[in-house]
């Protein structure tokens, strides 16, 4: 049995190596996302959204249940009409919770060309991960 | 070929593997020790975005908070518990949220430290249906958890190393010494 450990730490070596080398390299805030599905091909840059930020405000139990967001970068098929319709982003930037819809340049702020995907922490689920 | 080695052998190897994720790791605090990058500097956002200078700086919003080594560099469970923030657990109103204080020991660790999972601390955080039963069964033990799935970014891994705290932070979680 401890034997077949010791096999299970080396056979994990080359993943949390990858790990150490992925998370040096980061730069953007551990947690922040890009969605992208959609906003570049439609003419606007890509979508930033900073969980950092978030979460001093809200719980992950706010987004990911009762609004819910997949635990998934990507998953969660957001539009702008669901938004302007209160879904999504737009349950809380209606201009009560927080700004409205119509600051277009807050939100979509991102560099062009980048794609959908978790940037300050490794993708979850699924290959491809890293 | 590595898994024919004798077990001395293998024991040895995985020591040195031991060190190496060590310095590794304190390689990667290094990295993080510094303060947080402006918004202009993260690879993310557009310089020429016109939104851009409305928007809050990392620096600025966690600066004040407890700070940590790893992940955004903020003790998050600490925050929550001196009530230096506040976030709250609905969209509108006050619905109670469900809080268990029920700890789980997870012992399938290969001679490491075993796993204690705070119940407390997540429920502070999230529904028991971000969980259950699609994460993890109710009942201890019964939820086939190895690291290999959680750097896989299954179970634990789904949050760790993305949202919470990240999975170079071993002895979080390894966190009860087994004797011998
Ligand atoms: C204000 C809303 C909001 C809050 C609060 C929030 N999230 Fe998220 N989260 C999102 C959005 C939006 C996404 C992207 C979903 C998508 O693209 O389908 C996301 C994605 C994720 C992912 C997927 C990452 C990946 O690698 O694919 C995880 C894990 C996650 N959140 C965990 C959390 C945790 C843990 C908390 C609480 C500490 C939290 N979130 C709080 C909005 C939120
Ligand atoms: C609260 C944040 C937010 C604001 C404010 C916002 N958007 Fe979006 N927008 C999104 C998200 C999220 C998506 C989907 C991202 C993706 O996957 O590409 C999106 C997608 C889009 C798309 C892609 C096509 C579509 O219909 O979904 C367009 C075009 C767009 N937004 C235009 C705008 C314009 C114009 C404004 C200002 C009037 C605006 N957005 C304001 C968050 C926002
Ligand atoms: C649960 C409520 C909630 C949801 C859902 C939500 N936000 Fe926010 N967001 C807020 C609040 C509150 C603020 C702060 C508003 C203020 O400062 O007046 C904010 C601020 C922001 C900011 C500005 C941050 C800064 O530096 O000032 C951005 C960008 C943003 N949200 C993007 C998004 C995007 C994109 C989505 C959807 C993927 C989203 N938000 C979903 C509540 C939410
Ligand atoms: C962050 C994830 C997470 C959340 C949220 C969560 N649990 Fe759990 N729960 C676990 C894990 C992990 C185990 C252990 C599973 C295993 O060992 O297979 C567990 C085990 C349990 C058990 C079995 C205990 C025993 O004695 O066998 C019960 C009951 C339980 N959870 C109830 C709840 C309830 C009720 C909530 C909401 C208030 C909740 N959990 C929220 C992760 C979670
Ligand atoms: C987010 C919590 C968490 C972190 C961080 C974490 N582990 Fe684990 N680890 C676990 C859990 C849960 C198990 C499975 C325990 C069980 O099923 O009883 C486990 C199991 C293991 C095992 C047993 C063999 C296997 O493949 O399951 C080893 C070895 C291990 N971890 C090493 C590490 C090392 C080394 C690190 C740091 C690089 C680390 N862990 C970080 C939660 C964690
Ligand atoms: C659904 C998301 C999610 C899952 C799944 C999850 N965690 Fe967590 N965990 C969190 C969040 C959020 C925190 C708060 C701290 C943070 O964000 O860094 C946390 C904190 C912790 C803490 C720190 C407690 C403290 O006092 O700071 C431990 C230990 C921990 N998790 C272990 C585990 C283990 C072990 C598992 C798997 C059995 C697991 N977690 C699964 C989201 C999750």
């Amino acid at each position: 049995m401890q034997d077949t450990n010791h096999r299970t730490i080396l056979r994990l070596l080359p993943v949390v190596v990858l790990l150490l080398v992925a998370s040096a390299a980061v730069r953007a805030e551990f947690g922040d996302i890009v969605l992208n599905n959609v906003s570049e091909q439609e003419g606007m840059r890509p979508v930033i959204f900073q969980h950092w930020f978030h979460r001093i405000r809200f719980q992950c139990r706010v987004c990911h249940n009762e609004l819910k967001f997949e635990m998934r970068v990507g998953a969660t098929q957001v539009t702008m009409d669901q938004i302007s319709q209160g879904r999504f982003c737009g349950a809380c930037h209606n201009g009560e919770i927080a700004w409205t819809v119509e600051n277009c340049d807050l939100c979509h702020t991102g560099k062009p060309g980048l794609t959908t995907r978790i940037q300050g922490g490794h993708q979850t689920k699924g290959p491809g991960i890293w | 070929m590595w898994f024919a080695m004798d077990i001395k052998k293998t024991r040895r190897v995985s020591k040195s593997v031991g060190i190496a994720l060590l310095t590794g790791m304190f390689g990667v605090q290094l990295a993080h020790a510094g303060k947080w990058l402006p918004l202009n500097k993260d690879g993310l956002h557009d310089r020429r975005s016109p939104g851009l200078e409305l928007l809050q700086s990392p620096q600025d919003a966690l600066g004040s908070l407890p700070t940590d080594t790893a992940g955004n560099k903020v003790n998050w469970s600490r925050a929550m518990d001196e009530r230096l923030i506040k976030p709250r657990g609905a969209l509108a109103g006050d619905k109670k949220v469900q809080i268990l204080d029920l700890n789980i020991v997870m012992t399938d660790t290969a001679g490491h430290p075993n796993v204690l999972f705070p119940h407390k601390v997540h429920t502070q955080w999230l529904d028991c249906a971000n969980c259950h039963e699609s994460l993890f069964k109710s009942k201890t033990g019964a939820t086939p958890v190895t690291m290999g799935s959680i750097l896989r970014g299954e179970h634990c891994g789904v949050c760790h190393g993305a949202v919470a705290f990240p999975l170079t932070e071993c002895r979080r979680c390894h966190l009860l010494p087994q004797e011998g």
